[in-house]
């Protein structure tokens, strides 16, 4: 096959692939009563062990966003305002992305390594020829877990974001943490809503739970594809970390187009 | 005349430009075990994934019970499946289940058994393979010869009509692999189930097969009971028997 071609046939079986589990795993989801605890170990696996990296990165992207957007608005005599842009940057596009980022690089990479080292010693085979549905046993529980864990540890992120910009503000920049609090909560409530809350932050919900999706998606399918012992494994984890990423990136763009502009 | 369940019928199988099967042909009747013999890469457990669907044959047919296995749907292979056990090499345990779980996982999975019965039945078999204790172990806990008692274990929780074993010796040491073949010489008499053997070790063979068939080149190039194949001066097997530390 032509050098330039191959990468490209690559890319195309590895996004079918990707598309026929999600398909799998959605005819599946009447399963997700029965499968309820094995659920609930994959969220304390995949998002209660990430919670302390989730709270120390948000905490200091929220400080970063303060200062990088206070030092300007300082200058131009508006820094009353850094609350309301540092919640809304979390809440749109810090938290959802930080996070997701953070599960690609631990539960993503867990998940491809975990059903990687299955896939090359066999196990992946016995569940074959014991007519066992390995969808529904190794895929459906991940991907649905990553769904629930990815919006609460967003929220998680997006308030310790919040609170470290006020950190910032209140110590360098001379803003009251109580006047920053005010414009942050004053930016999160839109009394017009259902729940008092803006379509920033649904949107930031929403753009979390399918960055959940796909970071458990590409890990699994990268594990269930792994083949070739130790090498195979490593490979599949490097795979999976790097497509989440590029795909929650291009995901991101399509989502935040069609929240805002279409 | 005995009903044949299992024929190959000049199989042939390559991966990539290798040809590890090249007209393979040979059949096994009802309740017999069929012992596998060969140098390594000739394609022993080629012929074992073949039989249980896991791959298919580049040309020639692969028939269960009068069956084309590539013909089948998934539904049909996934039945025939089910009356069908298979040790793999390794145990191929599931690693984050204990040993009682990893035996009872076909039954949770695929029939609608109450707890109880399932754990009845998990209780029996592992009293077969005489490992009762080891229900909560995990598989990081057991030796290699308990791994292969519970990979029998889970392969036979089904009762199954047909077993295929993948070198149920490998990796254990000649007492524990002596265990292993005296036990499945019991379970064979015991289950009347229909078995084809892969090994490498002359005792294994000698042990628990019916009938030997010795595979070069992709071929079968002799099949005789145990006995005779032992006492035999193709000079092939008498040049890989003399290899054999057994």
């Amino acid at each position: 096959m032509n050098v330039l071609l191959r990468p490209v046939v690559t890319l195309a079986e590895g996004l079918g692939y990707q598309i026929e589990l999600l398909g799998a795993v959605g005819a599946r989801l009447v399963h997700v009563p029965a499968r309820a605890r094995v659920i609930a170990d994959q969220i304390y696996q995949s998002a209660l062990q990430t919670v302390h990296v989730v709270l120390v990165v948000g905490l200091f992207i929220g400080m970063i966003v303060a200062l990088q957007t206070g030092i300007e608005l300082a200058r131009i005599g508006q820094q009353d305002q850094i609350g309301t842009i540092v919640a809304l940057s979390m809440a749109r596009e810090m938290g959802p992305f930080i996070t997701a980022t953070i599960l690609a690089a631990t539960a993503g990479s867990s998940m491809a390594a975990e059903i990687g080292t299955m896939a090359v010693s066999d196990e992946l085979a016995a569940l074959e020829v014991l007519s066992i549905d390995r969808v529904k046993l190794l895929v459906m529980p991940r991907v649905v877990a990553l769904a629930i864990a990815a919006p609460l540890l967003t929220i998680l992120c997006d308030t310790i974001g919040v609170v470290g910009g006020g950190f910032v503000a209140q110590s360098q920049l001379n803003v009251s943490y109580q006047l920053y609090m005010d414009s942050a909560i004053d930016a999160l409530r839109d009394p017009a809503a259902i729940l008092p809350l803006p379509k920033d932050v649904y949107g930031g919900l929403f753009k979390s739970v399918v960055f959940g999706v796909i970071v458990a998606l590409i890990g699994c399918a990268a594990g269930l594809r792994a083949s070739g012992g130790a090498l195979g494994v490593g490979n599949a984890t490097r795979s999976a970390v790097r497509d989440a990423i590029i795909a929650i990136i291009i995901t991101n763009y399509f989502i935040t187009w069609a929240l805002y502009q279409a | 005349m005995a009903e044949i369940v299992i024929r190959l019928q000049d199989v042939v199988k390559s991966f990539g430009a290798q040809r590890v099967l090249d007209g393979l042909s040979f059949d096994v009747e009802r309740g017999q075990c069929l012992g596998i013999m060969g140098p390594s890469g000739t394609g022993k457990s080629v012929v074992l994934r073949h039989v249980i669907g896991l791959i298919k044959a580049d040309a020639g047919l692969v028939e269960v019970e009068g069956r084309d296995v590539a013909r089948l749907s998934r539904k049909e292979l996934s039945a025939l499946r089910r009356r069908m056990g298979f040790l793999f090499q390794e145990g191929a345990l599931i690693n984050w289940l204990s040993v009682g779980e990893n035996v009872a996982l076909p039954l949770r999975e695929n029939t609608d058994m109450k707890d109880a019965e399932i754990r009845e039945r998990v209780a029996a078999k592992l009293e077969l393979v005489r490992i009762p204790e080891a229900w909560e172990k995990m598989p990081s806990q057991l030796s290699g010869g308990m791994k292969k008692r519970v990979g029998i274990a889970r392969a036979l929780i089904t009762d199954p009509e047909i077993v295929l074993y993948d070198e149920p010796n490998a990796g254990l040491d000649p007492e524990i692999s002596q265990q292993i073949n005296d036990l499945l010489r019991e379970l064979h008499e015991r289950l009347h189930v229909t078995a084809l053997l892969v090994e490498h070790r002359v005792r294994c063979i000698r042990t628990v097969a019916d009938d030997v068939l010795f595979l070069e080149g992709g071929k079968a190039l002799v099949r005789l009971p145990p006995e005779e194949f032992f006492a035999s001066g193709h000079p092939r097997i008498v040049q890989f028997l003399g290899a054999d530390p057994d």
